[in-house]
């Protein structure tokens, strides 16, 4: 019995090593912007970062209470891409290429600008 | 299994793994929150007081600076939205013309929020009446309900909003006073944009403010008081 | 006995009915992916008139959904045998355009990927967040009612299955004719005799639907009514008819003795244009004195002139809400009362509408959901009304 469970443990392994493996090479490639950690570890935000949205959502919209480093805005400023300012525009862009890999629609940028405010105040000015 | 499957099934695997963690997202905030307002205040009730007789015939500064504030654009479509308009208004009897800015009224008790089905019409603490688009469902029971019209159905896919100033398809919109900005201590669009400085912006509830010292001295009307909704927008001179 | 020839002919028409039926309702998912796609800038309906056809439908449909539950309600709730015989049919009809109504409303929205929201967000204040409750309560309590109907072991049941479902229809239709009785600001609707007004509107619409599936039911099954229980049934009708044209002139009398809502009436009646012309000719006169006339005229009276009286009743039911609910939006908002106004936003003119081919095709495709339903259900189970030899109760 025992000797059996080691077995399938070992081979459990072998299969998640082998996933890890092939995973690595095919992650989706994704444009970061200007990247760096603001409010959590990557993995963490990669896991929670919608609970965040949500809950930030409801406080701003409903209360009135800004959080400027956890707002959606705020999010879209660092992680745009620095060739286009966006975090919706391509396959790569922040937003787009992991719900991609994940088939997760995305429904924020149905109403929420996908670009910096900076970038859009320029794009305003010159008429774009 | 396909190669592709195996790779989504791992990325799942970590990504899912610890969303335990984010039972109590608001404990988490709560540590990581730097600049953080307190929200809007119950003491305070926004308003304006419009004088008609600075209000220019034919002057739409007002409706312009929303408009490029809020990104919505007017061409003459009965299905373009229009946050806030120009009306002539002229007395039947007495032939005496005047114009005015009207808008979202902001109602103390508006029958918007009244009869919305989700909650998605709300008033927030400080009087200020908006639309949730998470939660708009795009009935149009509001538009149906509003006395003042003062309510648009976004009817086209929409692209490059304001960043500040969310908007799509589906859903319904009106003035929001400017929320955006009353939150970083600013002034409404149309009243930093009024030359003729017809309207006075300010909390109705403290008696040190401009606009309620100035109620207290001159005769202002609500629109449609008759309805009894007491309105955050007044009229003086109609 | 109906030879065999003529059943395999009855058989290919039953599918020949239900692809017709099926095409439709796909025509009616195909506007609804449009408009989704396009927004409703492809449909007629605008920021002045913000329900359009498709309300009309639906209004319609669930209005009548209510109204045909009479039949079953003077069976169970007042014990007429011909009325119980008939029970299960208008029960079936109830639930098949409740479900064509609803899916009309529900596609019609902003954002219909959203029902989700509306069923997990109430706002208790809301009569359109009432009206969820008590459409979906109709149905649950329609269908419990069938069963206790349909199953021996319940028949026990059936009485107060049929006291509960007589009520929740009352209060249904209340809250239909509420949705436009709580828009105080608007001249054409905030009045209280609205909710009764559809009340009794929905026992016409509803007993003439019921005549015009039950007469389509008898043909099929090459059978005849007994014209005993016709001649019952369309005096009822008739009397509905008159009921509710009354309530219909209440209303309009109610709004002239109000200073303030004479203008509207005087476009609803007389200026009017298409909705004068749909108000007078459509509703007033052929669906109601036309079907009026069918119904008492000595020597009229006979099948085929209930059968017209009742498709003349159901049109006159179209002119009637078209009337009412786009009618009642093109009059503008008296947002300053005793002022001549003009805007950018049409502000104090009748608004214009057009509406577009999608609207058409979402509401035909409400029609359709319910003509499925129907036909459907009577193939498969047994809803052909069993009388006894008729004796008058």
């Amino acid at each position: 019995m025992r000797l059996l469970r080691n077995l399938f443990v070992v081979l459990g392994m072998l299969v998640l090593c082998g996933q890890a493996a092939q995973a690595a090479e095919s992650m989706p490639k994704i444009d970061i912007g200007k990247g760096g950690q603001c409010v959590r570890d990557p993995q963490w935000m990669r896991k929670n970062h919608m609970h965040l949205l949500i809950h930030q959502r409801d406080e701003t919209l409903r209360k009135g209470i800004r959080d400027d480093q956890i707002s959606l805005k705020n999010c879209i400023e660092c992680h745009a891409s620095t060739k286009d300012d966006s975090v919706i525009a391509r396959d790569d862009s922040f937003c787009v290429a992991c719900h991609k890999y994940e088939a997760v629609k995305i429904d924020c940028f149905e109403c929420h600008s996908g670009i910096r405010k900076s970038a859009w105040l320029k794009n305003q000015r010159e008429g774009k | 299994m396909s190669n592709a499957d195996i790779q989504r099934r791992n990325f799942l695997k970590t990504t899912l793994g610890a969303a335990a963690v984010a039972i109590a997202p608001g404990m988490l905030l709560f540590e990581a929150a730097q600049a953080k307002s307190d929200g809007a205040d119950s003491k305070v009730r926004w308003g304006m007081l419009i004088d008609t007789a600075l209000c220019k015939e034919g002057c739409n500064d007002c409706v312009n600076a929303c408009s490029r504030e809020n990104g919505w654009k007017n061409n003459n479509l009965p299905t373009d939205p229009q946050w806030m308009r120009k009306i002539n208004i002229k007395d039947i009897s007495s032939g005496r013309e005047i114009s005015l800015p009207m808008m979202c009224q902001h109602c103390a008790h508006p029958p918007c929020v009244d009869v919305c089905p989700t909650a998605a019409s709300f008033k927030r603490a400080d009087g200020i009446v908006l639309v949730d688009k998470h939660r708009c469902i795009g009935c149009r029971y509001c538009m149906m309900a509003c006395p003042y019209k003062a309510r648009s159905f976004v009817h086209e896919p929409l692209h490059d909003q304001n960043p500040d100033v969310p908007r799509g398809k589906g859903t319904v919109e009106s003035c929001t006073l400017c929320v955006h900005r009353i939150d970083q201590g600013q002034q409404p669009a149309c009243t930093e944009a009024c030359t003729n400085q017809a309207i006075l912006f300010g909390n109705l509830n403290d008696p040190e403010s401009a606009i309620a010292k100035k109620i207290l001295s001159v005769a202002s009307v609500q629109v449609r008081a008759d309805l009894q909704l007491n309105p955050g927008i007044r009229y003086q001179g109609l | 006995m109906p030879s065999l020839s003529s059943l395999h002919f009855k058989n290919r028409l039953f599918y020949v009915l239900l692809a017709a039926g099926g095409l439709v309702a796909l025509a009616g998912l195909y506007a609804v992916h449009m408009m989704e796609s396009h927004g409703h800038i492809i449909s007629g309906m605008n920021n002045q008139i913000v329900w359009g056809i498709p309300h009309v439908f639906a209004i319609f449909l669930i209005v009548a959904a209510s109204g045909v539950l009479n039949v079953a309600s003077i069976g169970s709730v007042f014990g007429k045998a011909i009325y119980k015989a008939r029970a299960p049919l208008a029960s079936l009809l109830s639930i098949a355009m409740l479900a064509g109504g609803l899916t009309v409303l529900m596609l019609d929205l902003g954002r219909p990927d959203r029902i989700i929201v509306a069923a997990t967000n109430y706002n208790l204040t809301s009569v359109f967040a009432w009206n969820v409750v008590l459409y979906s309560g109709m149905f649950s309590l329609v269908v419990l009612y069938l069963w206790t109907m349909m199953e021996q072991r319940m028949n026990p049941w059936n009485k107060p299955a049929g006291l509960a479902v007589f009520a929740w229809r009352f209060i249904l239709t209340t809250g239909t004719g509420l949705i436009f009785a709580f828009l105080t600001a608007r001249q054409a609707y905030g009045s209280a005799v609205l909710p009764p007004m559809f009340i009794v509107l929905s026992f016409a619409w509803g007993l003439a639907v019921f005549h015009v599936v039950q007469a389509n039911i008898y043909a099929w099954n090459e059978k005849q009514l007994d014209p005993a229980i016709m001649n019952r049934k369309k005096n009822l009708l008739g009397v509905f008819v008159i009921g509710s044209l009354y309530m219909v002139a209440v209303y309009h009398l109610t709004n002239l003795y109000f200073s303030h809502r004479v203008g509207f009436e005087h476009f609803i009646l007389r200026d009017g244009g298409i909705y004068t012309n749909l108000f007078w000719w459509g509703y007033v006169l052929l669906g109601n004195l036309v079907p009026l006339a069918l119904i008492y005229l000595p020597g009229l009276g006979k099948g085929k002139c209930v059968m017209l009286a009742s498709l003349l009743v159901i049109f006159g039911a179209f002119a009637l809400l078209y009337v009412f609910i786009i009618g009642g939006q093109a009059y503008p908002l008296d947002i300053f009362p005793g002022y001549e106004v003009h805007s950018s936003f049409g502000d104090g003119q009748i608004a214009s509408y057009t509406p577009s081919i999608y609207e058409f095709l979402l509401g035909f495709g409400g029609l359709a959901i319910a003509f499925i339903i129907t036909t459907v259900s009577v193939r498969v189970l047994n809803f052909m009304p069993q009388d006894k030899a008729y004796i008058a109760d």
